[in-house]
């Protein structure tokens, strides 16, 4: 999992590498000096002799130096290799999730893939550079000390082996202790932050059911439940650092008596002593970082999950090896074809689907939600491979072209569709990169799209906000079809396109389809049978199975699932 | 730790004293632990200050003079140390008792505001919440809350300490030598300086950066729910372009506010040691100049000791100032949804469960008789009328406007019967929703008058209101929790019967008893599970599970497919029985047996009468009848 998360550190390497280097010239530094300060306090302040004082004053502050330079070196690094990393690993994830297919975003929800792509990212930089600034630093720091500690006395330097390892052991089973506490502390707050999120969205609801007092008592349960498991985690938190000081505060009373002993038969000398109390609190320290360092790559074990979960998922579909380069025609064919989701679906989603378009015909697609229709049309521009069978377009199995080839010729307006923000023309070259006025024109002409353009004070220069919030859900519909024109494809296949545009625009634009572009193969999924009755063929989809196919007179006459739809949408209103 | 890690956006805040002064008021109850905290901090911080610096006198008074003796007597030396060792207890138990009292302090606090923000926001008028974003009002919850937890349990008391420390290492300083501490104020001002600039310099890039992961946050946002667009458009290559320059956008900002960040602790450490070197050689200088009238040469080591003590909690004390500012901001923020007005209710005429006797007086009564009466006292002579319950509903000439510049609804009348079916039709923005805002008191009305069984309803208490009326909306909102806690959402006092027997009604019953666990299904993320149809059929079983006489209908606008239209039409009519319905369509399909249609144009009606009457009269409902015009 490190492994593959590591892969993006890539030209921060030596950055990454730099820091800790650096820090390690810091960190000597930081263990030199308590020897700089004893050596100028016994030779220079003590007996009162001036050069001396000047000598190991001139080291100490070439010494501060030297440690300030590689500190701001290693801070400098540190930044720069952990954005750099974050920079690479966002792109790596974001470019992982644009070879996704559909399927893959299935399995992905949207929120789950943007906050993999932004909160996790920030713990994960968070940690990468605490992880290189502390890795070597703590441990280099500790050993160091040691050894120094080891140097002056080995003798005294017995009771770090009692006191580091009982440390080490209190610091554990605090944590031991606390992160369960804490793990659930987090599920939680998302809990209350959900109760929150819900109230204020559904804060219509809840005025109108008059369920304040509801909404607060479950708001303060969940609110309470924080309270006491936080309570209960810093508790025994406070516990942290006592253990500490008292590590300290014990080392220097016991080393101060045993090193008088040592001092009086003349072992070593005051000055010593006092560098041993320096290096007993850097040790207990640099133990007590390591803990810190411990905690935070346990926290952050879950977003490296759900980084690596991202980056390690394959697109279901691969680009041929020699892929067709060049669609023929519009023409479309299904042979038995079956699909399922997954392995796991219980049953198929299309089950021996056998159909033939010619190029240029005009086929709608009808039946209930859960009929299938958008799977069975998902699978022309191969947005799915099919599990049986096989799907032809132009003569050719869809998985034999080149994908971005397929996808040119077969353009599809989805059911759920989105507008980015931009100006109206930018998203309408989402179809066309080269695209030019006339062209554009000319498209959302097709599409009834120009007149309300047109009307808007900027007309094609209008700025569409995030979503397309600011346009009607007809107009939104109509610059999706604009949009997918663009293209000039083969074949066009609108999913439910126009069910929020009114019944005379949809017939105009259907009336444009077949003046203006007969040469194109159209699939219409509607739900009005008034969208598709002019069709060369209409087929009735029921349980993922073409239940009916035939001309609007044949059906009349032959399905029963279609005249009952007709009479419910038709009679009704001549009533 | 809360999950959510996202810090302030760099904004300051703007009254930073009456913020935290508010903010004091809230440790009230906690006042003896607050005192006890600023106790043992204060202990805390002399212990370790008495601690290094009794260091000195440890080696120069107890150990030194043992040198070179035969036969040393330890018993002052042991004496001293246990002493210490006293003073060093004290130190441990106050940090422990502060760290261990100020979790109640912190927590409490916290808890309590956020109890108390989430209180006041359930009294926020509708007119709040339609005019500040969702994420805005939830990051009040998340990041604001947060960093006021920080700032309370973190910063707060490491400032006390540091200044506690401060002063101690200064009296210290003071009593060892003035000319040195002297010398000390001039170079830690100089320290002080360097670090101020550095910590200016990380907070400017600091706001750079945020701005940055703003735009980077929202791309992703917006790219990823529109990813399968990306895909039908082969799009691929543009956006991850696109995304490359922005992304190394927010690198270059977070590099640059990271460095000056992380420069902090070896900038504050090592001047620390060039001052140090330069006290050694001024004092050194002086000591030896002066033959040690002016200071000792005991008096410079103990003094240099303490000089290391001082650098820290500068350093320390600028950075907390830096977060406690950050955090002033937040709660700032806080506190401003808190001082937002709440709906006014100055209603007096209440619902109670009623008798009615032959004769047609109306008794009151305590226990549920599914009977129920408008309770309404008159202050001017003391007597209470019951007018009992039945939903006829009457408006008046009725302006309003959402900001008191623009009316949107124009001298609207209409007159309801109990049981009778209104329906409203028009464009996007006529002002159909605007309507049914009135009569639940949603928004109050500019001008008119609007009657529920003939009393004003400014003179409802407004839960009484709306409990008697039912509503639809067009976006279903379902919480987490089972179905059957949906549905009861309705009625809390429905058993389990009621509820089936409302879904029922609502055409729900179906589709939920072939969900995995039927009426126990768990339902999260606004019933994601469920489709769109399903979730309206669930929100139609919760308004008919509270079985008002009244209702209000908003019909979906996003297509679902004619069969569940079907059902949820019928769902929608079985709800209609009996009662006075106000319905918003978007299909005309469904207002055809209504009552009275009502056309709005602009805030007017300008259309109304029966569908015969309408289609007879080739207005504007005939041409949005025949599909001449868009409704939505």
């Amino acid at each position: 999992m490190i492994k593959t998360l590591a892969r993006s550190v890539r030209e921060y390497k030596w950055a990454a590498l730099g820091s800790p280097i650096c820090m390690v010239g810091e960190v000597t530094m930081e263990i030199f000096i308590p020897l700089v300060l004893a050596e100028l306090l016994r030779q220079g302040i003590e007996p009162g002799y001036m050069p001396a004082v000047w000598k190991y004053g001139g080291l100490l502050a070439l010494c501060a130096l030297c440690s300030l330079i590689f500190g701001v070196a290693s801070a400098f690094f540190a930044a720069y290799a952990s954005t750099g990393f974050a920079r690479n690993l966002r792109h790596d994830m974001f470019a992982r999730v644009q070879t996704y297919d559909f399927s893959n975003i299935d399995k992905f929800s949207t929120s789950s893939i943007v906050t993999r792509l932004t909160s996790d990212v920030a713990t994960l930089q968070m940690t990468f550079q605490m992880s290189i600034r502390m890795i070597f630093r703590t441990p280099v720091m500790l050993v160091m000390a040691l050894i120094m500690a080891f140097r002056i006395s080995p003798r005294l330097s017995v009771i770090y082996c009692i006191t580091l390892p009982l440390l080490a052991l209190g610091l554990m089973l605090l944590i031991k202790l606390v992160h369960p506490i804490f793990e659930r502390v987090f599920k939680t707050y998302d809990k209350l932050n959900n109760v929150v999120q819900e109230n204020v969205r559904g804060i219509r609801v809840v005025k109108s059911f008059v369920r304040e007092k509801a909404e607060i008592d479950k708001f303060q349960e969940t609110s309470d439940t924080i309270y006491k498991d936080f309570t209960k985690a810093e508790r025994i938190m406070a516990f942290n650092s006592p253990l500490m000081q008292f590590a300290v505060y014990a080392c220097i009373i016991v080393i101060s008596y045993l090193g008088a002993k040592q001092v009086v038969v003349g072992e070593i000398d005051t000055a010593a002593l006092t560098a041993m109390f320096t290096y007993t609190s850097q040790i207990l320290m640099g133990l007590m970082m390591m803990s810190m360092v411990f905690v935070m790559f346990t926290m952050s074990r879950a977003p490296m999950k759900r980084a690596y979960e991202l980056l390690t998922e394959n697109p279901a579909l691969k680009n041929p090896e020699n892929p067709v380069l060049e669609v023929k025609d519009g023409s479309i064919d299904f042979e038995n074809v079956s699909f399922r989701y997954n392995e796991a679906a219980g049953r198929n989603a299309l089950d021996s689907i056998d159909v033939h378009i010619d190029a240029g015909m005009t086929v709608g697609v009808l039946g209930v939600t859960g009929s299938s229709k958008s799977t069975l049309v998902q699978l022309i521009p191969r947005l799915y491979d099919v599990t049986e069978g096989c799907v032809k377009v132009g003569g050719v199995d869809v998985r034999e072209y080149d994908i971005h080839t397929l996808r040119d010729q077969v353009s599809m307006v989805l059911q759920k569709n989105v507008l980015f923000s931009g100006t109206i023309k930018d998203n309408l070259r989402w179809g066309n990169p080269n695209a030019t006025d006339q062209e554009m024109e000319h498209a959302c002409r097709l599409a009834c799209a120009h007149d309300f353009i047109a009307a808007f004070p900027d007309g094609y220069d209008t700025h569409i906000e995030q979503g397309g919030t600011n346009v009607s859900g007809g107009q939104k519909q109509r610059l999706c079809i604009a949009r997918a024109l663009l293209k000039k494809p083969k074949i066009l296949i609108l999913d439910d396109s126009t069910s929020a545009v009114d019944t005379r625009t949809d017939a105009l634009i259907r009336k444009a389809f077949a003046q203006e572009i007969p040469g194109t193969t159209k699939l219409i999924i509607a739900q009005r049978v008034a969208s598709v009755q002019d069709a060369d063929l209409i087929l009735v989809m029921e349980g993922g199975k073409i239940a009916a196919a035939g001309t609007h007179e044949e059906l009349l006459r032959t399905s029963q699932i279609y005249r009952e739809v007709y009479d419910s949408q038709v009679k009704g209103g001549e009533e | 730790m809360p999950p959510v890690r996202m810090k302030g956006d760099g904004r300051k805040a703007k009254n930073p004293k009456k913020t935290l002064l508010r903010l004091f008021s809230y440790t009230k109850p906690y006042r003896i632990n607050l005192l006890l905290v600023v106790i043992c901090i204060l202990l805390s911080s002399f212990a370790t200050a008495l601690s290094s610096y009794s260091l000195d006198p440890l080696i120069n008074n107890y150990i030194k003079p043992l040198t070179g003796q035969n036969n040393p007597d330890y018993m002052p030396l042991i004496r001293f140390l246990f002493g210490m060792g006293v003073v060093y207890m004290l130190g441990i138990i106050s940090s422990f008792l502060y760290s261990f009292l100020m979790v109640k302090v912190g927590q409490g606090t916290q808890k309590q505001i956020r109890d108390d923000m989430f209180r006041h926001m359930q009294k926020l008028p509708i007119r709040y919440f339609d005019t500040h974003p969702a994420g805005d009002v939830m990051s009040r919850y998340t990041a604001d809350i947060d960093t006021l937890r920080q700032m309370i349990t973190q910063a707060l008391p490491n400032c006390i300490s540091s200044i506690a420390t401060l002063v101690t290492v200064f009296v210290l300083m003071l009593k060892s030598s003035l000319i040195l501490t002297a010398v000390m104020m001039v170079t830690a001002f100089g320290i002080l300086y360097v670090t101020k600039t550095v910590a200016m310099h990380s907070a400017k890039f600091f706001i750079g950066q945020q701005k940055s992961l703003g735009a980077v946050n929202s791309y992703v946002e917006e790219m990823i729910s529109g990813q399968r667009v990306v895909k039908v458009f082969c799009r691929e290559e543009t956006c991850k372009g696109e995304f490359n320059t922005i992304n190394e956008e927010l690198r270059k900002d977070a590099f640059k506010a990271g460095a000056f960040t992380n420069m902090m602790g070896p900038v504050n450490n090592n001047l620390g040691y060039i001052q140090y070197t330069i006290l050694a050689i001024i004092g050194g200088a002086v000591a030896i100049g002066s033959g040690g009238n002016l200071l000792d040469l005991g008096g410079l080591a103990a003094f240099l000791l303490l000089s290391r003590k001082f650098n820290m909690p500068i350093g320390q004390v600028s950075n907390q100032i830096n977060a406690i500012v950050m955090a002033l901001a937040g709660a700032e923020r806080i506190f401003q949804l808190l001082d937002e007005e709440v709906e006014a209710d100055e209603g007096y005429v209440t619902l109670v469960n009623c008798n009615t006797s032959p004769d047609g007086t109306v008794t009151e009564c305590a226990g549920y008789t599914g009977q129920w009466a408008w309770k309404h006292p008159h202050q001017a002579d003391g007597t209470v009328t019951y007018t009992p319950l039945k939903g006829d509903i009457t408006m008046h000439n009725v302006d309003f406007g959402y900001v008191s510049e623009k009316t949107v609804l124009h001298n609207i009348s209409l007159y309801a019967n109990p049981g009778q079916k209104l329906a409203f039709v028009g464009a996007t923005g006529a002002g159909k929703t605007t309507i049914t805002n009135l009569i639940n008191r949603f928004y109050d009305i500019a001008d008119g008058k609007i009657r529920y069984d003939g009393i004003n309803i400014n003179k409802i208490r407004k839960s009484d209101l709306r409990r008697s009326l039912g509503i639809v909306l067009q976006d279903t909102n379902l919480f987490t929790g089972t179905v059957m806690e949906n549905i009861r959402y309705g009625n809390l006092d429905a058993s389990d019967e009621d509820c089936i027997r409302a879904a029922k009604t609502a055409n729900a019953h179906d589709f939920i008893t072939r969900l995995p666990e039927g009426y126990n299904t768990q339902l999260t993320g606004n019933g994601a599970q469920l489709s769109q149809g399903q979730r309206q059929l669930i929100a139609i079983a919760r308004a008919a599970v509270a079985n008002p006489p009244v209702m209000i209908l908003d019909e979906a606008t996003s297509s679902i497919d004619t069969r569940t239209e079907a059902l949820v039409q019928n769902g929608m009519d079985a709800l209609m029985q009996g009662r006075t319905t106000f319905v918003i369509a978007h299909r005309l399909s469904t207002v055809r047996n209504a009552d009275c249609i009502m056309v709005l144009e602009n805030g007017h009606i300008i259309e109304r009468g029966t569908h015969q009457d309408l289609i007879a009269e080739k207005g504007t409902y005939y041409q949005l009848y025949t599909g001449a015009f868009e409704l939505e």
